[in-house]
């Protein structure tokens, strides 16, 4: 590992978001012309999102958090309720987005006084009370019922109603948060969350301010899931509390944990392996969930750090090369 | 000459165990106080209390005028407290280099700024220049937790140094250490101390401390039994009683 080179040559950057960039493009024009792939595939790039804020705050700050399925709801509902009532989508997703940011903030307190499973816990609680709000508070939430009808937003009079311009808008996001999470991370950020994942007491024994970084971590996380949340809505075009369910929590930590958690590329490849598997293990029906916990289960026995560190033994052992480093 | 930290009265109460138990003393600037005892006399409860990371049951901790007990550990790092652990703590994950910078960061600026302060250059040259200072730059790209124990120590005080502390209190800096890098950390120290560090040490090898220090603080049972030079606590016999017995 000595040899890994701390600053990217800017050809290489370059090279790295046109192949991002390129796959990004290249799904319409192959799937374009079925919409459920298209469905998929958008749904990938919602959870992709989901799963990067997830990695702030589990992958690089070592904070656990399963509350995302309830800040990917509070997205959601801020988004349906707006959309619904009359207000822009452009109005609505930075609402939400702040929402969840807020909650974020707030979900990050017990992190100061509460470790591991206590503070899974601890977010498992708060996943829970957010989940009944959606079911009880039928009046404004419209209960199991759900909210239908949430239009698909336009962008200065272009319409995204089509299911390839919706998912160019997901993409769109996708993008820009994945530039701005790498923002984050290279900068003195991502080296303050790394310190208290690795050693929080060390961490305030070098100045670190537990309270601003632990806080920062759930509120960066959450706002990323509030936006994939507030895409969710008007991909659906249904909000339910059945999509937000504490159980969809451990859906995002499988996905972070299968591609690999604390690591640039983890979400990618985990939402990715994820939300594709099923499609190819369909002919199973319900032996699915089975298949499926059996290869989670001898992924995290042998390669406890997910597909990313198997891609990493395949660049070292077949090319020969280090493998790609996005953050620091 | 003036006292860089006073501790007054400070007691450390656990449930029953009374770990510190009314200490008072003081480092003067610019001076190497030794801080030695028996095993559990409370040394390290005492190091927790001052740096913060336990709250004192009651007493006064001053740096430098400014009373620092119980304010939080990290700006009592920034006010320049160094210190390091008998156990060696870094941030095992991380390169050296990222462990060296880790210890500077958050003196500089606010946090928005580090959110936009990408050129590093200037904390970088400085890390370099101490990671060449304690011998350990060839090491400067390794992963901290695959360095040898040695190197680990040695990084412990680098990061320690990175922020120019005032005043450095370490937790037995020989433990665990062979001969010959411990009489490389003794030369490092007095050559801090010539540059206007004051110390603070906790060290069971007693040559090392005799030798080091200026002055020396004796606890046991959580209370100070003596102080002195060394020649003064060499031939002091409550503290020959507490070490030998009888």
């Amino acid at each position: 590992m000595a040899n890994l080179t701390r600053k990217k040559r800017p050809v290489t950057r370059i090279l790295h978001w046109t192949i991002f960039l390129g796959v990004i493009g290249c799904v319409p024009v192959i799937f374009g012309g079925n919409a459920y792939y298209m469905y998929v595939a958008t749904l990938i790039g919602i959870y992709i999102i989901t799963s990067m804020g997830l990695n702030f705050t589990l992958g690089y700050t070592g904070q656990i958090s399963l509350g995302h399925a309830a800040f990917m709801g509070l997205g959601a509902y801020t988004v349906a309720l707006m959309t619904l009532n009359g207000y822009s989508f452009w109005l609505a997703l930075p609402l939400g987005v702040l929402i969840t940011f807020v909650a974020g903030l707030a979900l990050g307190l017990p992190s100061l006084r509460v470790k591991h499973h206590y503070l899974a816990l601890v977010t498992l609680g708060f996943g829970t009370v957010i989940y009944l709000l959606f079911s009880n508070e039928y009046e404004i939430t419209g209960g199991f019922s759900g909210l239908p009808g949430i239009p698909r937003p336009s962008f200065f009079g272009l319409d995204l109603s089509s299911d390839i311009a919706f998912y160019f808008l997901v993409a769109a996001f996708l993008v820009l948060l994945t530039g701005i999470a790498l923002w984050i991370l290279n900068s003195r950020w991502g080296r303050a969350f790394k310190a208290i994942r690795e050693n929080d007491m060390r961490a305030e024994m070098v100045g670190v301010s537990l309270l601003t970084y632990k806080l920062l971590a759930f509120a960066i996380g959450a706002a990323y899931a509030g936006i994939a949340g507030g895409l969710l809505a008007p991909l659906m075009k249904f909000v339910d509390p059945t999509s937000f369910p504490v159980h969809e929590s451990f859906w995002f930590l499988i996905m972070l944990i299968i591609g690999g958690s604390g690591r640039f590329e983890g979400p990618f490849v985990g939402a990715i392996v994820v939300m594709l598997l099923p499609q190819f293990l369909r002919g199973t029906q319900q032996l699915y969930f089975v298949i499926f916990a059996a290869i989670t289960l001898i992924l995290l026995i042998f390669w406890p750090g997910g597909l990313t560190s198997l891609l990493d033994v395949f660049f070292r052992r077949v090319l020969r090369r280090n493998p790609p480093q996005f953050t620091k | 000459m003036n006292n860089i930290l006073e501790i007054a009265g400070l007691r450390k109460k656990f449930y029953q165990l009374e770990a510190v138990a009314g200490v008072d003393f003081e480092v003067r600037e610019g001076e190497i106080l030794g801080l030695i005892g028996p095993n559990g006399s409370g040394k390290t409860t005492l190091f927790d209390c001052i740096t913060g990371i336990q709250r004192p049951t009651a007493g006064e901790v001053r740096f430098m005028g400014k009373r620092i007990t119980r304010m939080k550990p990290h700006c009592i790092y920034q006010l320049g407290i160094g210190r390091t652990f008998q156990l060696v703590q870094l941030f095992p994950g991380m390169t050296v280099l990222d462990n060296m910078i880790m210890a500077i960061q958050e003196s500089e600026g606010t946090v928005l700024s580090r959110l936009f302060q990408m050129d590093e250059s200037k904390d970088e040259k400085k890390a370099i220049e101490l990671l060449e200072f304690l011998n350990i730059i060839h090491l400067k790209d390794q992963i901290a937790k695959n360095i040898s124990y040695g190197q680990q120590k040695l990084l412990d005080m680098g990061m320690v140094l990175m922020s120019k502390p005032k005043l450095i209190m370490l937790d037995e800096p020989m433990a665990g250490v062979n001969a010959t890098l411990g009489k490389e950390i003794a030369e490092r120290l007095i050559e801090l101390n010539r540059r206007g560090c004051s110390f603070l040490i906790i060290e069971h090898n007693m040559r090392v401390i005799m030798n080091l220090c200026h002055r020396i603080v004796v606890l046991d049972y959580g209370k100070k039994i003596a102080e002195g030079s060394p020649e003064e606590i060499q031939n002091n016999k409550q503290v020959l009683a507490a070490y030998f017995g009888g």
